[in-house]
C-alpha cells in the first residue's frame, strides 16, 4: 500500500476514539436529564458538575482528535 | 476550495528585529495576527469591565447586569468549590475566565482565534498547573505529597493508586491545554468545511445541467453552518467556563489538602 494512503487511513481510524467520547457525553447528559426529571429542584445545583463531567469525558475524545491531526500532518 | 486549516496560519504583521538571547539563541520576533487577536481580546475585556463598573447603579442596567452575572457566576463558583478561602483565588480564576472567553468569542467574529493555537492554550495550562503546584508547596510544604497518598484506599493499594494519581496529576496541564485547543480548532475546522461545501456545490450548480442537483446540498450545508455557528458560540462560552471550573477544582485539591472540605 502507498505509505501516504496508509497514513491517511490511520488518521481516520484514530478518530474512532471519538466514538467513546460520544457515548460518554451522551451517557452523562442522558443520566442528568433522567435524574433532573425525577428531582427538578436539585437539578440546578448540579449544572456545574454536569459540565465538568462532560468536559472530562470529552477531553479523551479530543485526545483522539489531536492524535488524528498529528498523524495527518506528520 | 480553500484549505480549512489555512485560518490557523500565523502571519507576521510587523516584523521586529531578531534579538539573540543567551541560552535560546536567535529568536524570530514579530507582531503576528495571534498577538493582534490577543491584544484585541485584552482591550475588549478591559473596556467591557470598565464600561460595566463606571456607571454602576444599585438597580443594574443591561450592560451592568451582564457584567454582574459573569462576576457573580465565578464568585459563586470559587466560593462553592474552594470554600471560604475561595475569595483569595477569585482574581486569578476571573482573569483567566474573562480572557479565554474574550478570545473565544472574538474568534467567532474575527478571522483568527487565538485559543486555537496550541502555544496559547499551553501557556494557560502551564500557568494554572504551575500556580497549583506553587500554592500547594507554599501552603502545605512537604505535606503536598499527601495529595498522592489516598487515605480512602486500602493500605496495599495505596502505592499503586498513588502512582496513578501522580500521573493523572501530571496529565492535568496537558488535558487542560488540549481540551481548549481541540474544541476551538475542531469547531472552526467544521465551520470551514461546511462553508467550503456551500461554495463548491454552488459552483457545481452554477454550471447548470446535472450540476443543479448540487443546490439542495448547498442549502443543507448553509443550514449546517448556521446551526454550527450557534453551537460554536455555546462552546466558546462553555470551554471558558470549564477551564475556570477545573482551575477551581485543582486549586481546591491543594488549598484544602487533608481536611476533605
Amino acid at each position: 500500500m502507498d505509505p501516504q494512503a496508509a497514513k491517511l487511513i490511520g488518521a481516520g481510524i484514530a478518530m474512532c476514539g471519538m466514538i467513546g467520547a460520544g457515548i460518554g457525553v451522551g451517557n452523562i447528559f442522558g443520566n442528568f436529564l433522567a435524574g433532573a426529571l425525577r428531582n427538578p429542584s436539585a437539578a440546578a445545583s448540579q449544572i456545574g458538575n454536569l459540565f465538568v463531567g462532560a468536559a472530562l469525558a470529552e477531553a479523551l475524545g479530543i485526545l483522539a482528535f489531536v492524535m488524528g491531526i498529528l498523524i495527518w500532518i506528520s | 476550495m480553500a484549505d480549512p486549516l489555512h485560518q490557523f496560519q500565523i502571519v507576521k504583521i510587523v516584523d521586529l528585529p531578531d534579538p539573540t538571547l543567551p541560552i535560546v539563541g536567535t529568536v524570530d520576533l514579530a507582531f503576528t495576527n495571534s498577538h493582534l487577536a490577543m491584544t484585541i481580546a485584552f482591550a475588549v475585556v478591559v473596556l467591557f469591565l470598565t464600561a460595566v463598573t463606571s456607571g454602576a447603579k444599585v438597580v443594574p442596567g443591561r450592560l451592568q447586569a451582564v457584567g454582574e452575572t459573569l462576576f457573580g457566576m465565578i464568585d459563586n463558583m470559587t466560593d462553592s468549590i474552594i470554600g471560604h478561602d475561595g475569595r483569595k483565588y477569585f482574581p486569578f480564576v476571573f482573569a483567566v475566565f474573562m480572557f479565554i472567553l474574550g478570545m473565544n468569542m472574538l474568534g467567532m467574529f474575527l478571522t483568527f482565534t487565538a485559543t486555537s493555537q496550541l502555544a496559547v492554550t499551553a501557556t494557560f495550562g502551564l500557568i494554572t498547573f504551575g500556580l497549583v503546584v506553587v500554592i500547594g508547596i507554599v501552603k502545605n510544604g512537604a505535606g503536598f505529597l499527601k495529595l498522592f497518598w489516598p487515605t480512602g484506599a486500602p493500605l496495599v493499594m495505596r502505592p499503586i493508586v498513588g502512582l496513578i494519581e501522580f500521573f493523572s496529576f501530571l496529565l492535568r496541564p496537558l488535558t487542560l491545554t488540549l481540551r481548549l485547543f481541540g474544541n476551538m480548532m475542531g469547531g472552526h475546522i467544521a465551520l470551514k468545511v461546511f462553508a467550503g461545501f456551500v461554495v463548491s456545490m454552488g459552483a457545481l450548480a452554477a454550471g447548470g445541467g446535472l450540476g443543479l442537483l448540487g443546490l439542495p446540498g448547498a442549502a443543507l450545508s448553509l443550514g449546517m453552518v448556521t446551526g454550527l455557528t450557534a453551537l460554536e458560540f455555546l462552546v466558546a462560552f462553555l470551554q471558558a467556563f470549564v477551564f475556570a471550573v477545573l482551575t477551581c477544582i485543582y486549586l481546591n485539591d491543594v488549598v484544602n489538602l487533608g481536611h476533605g472540605h
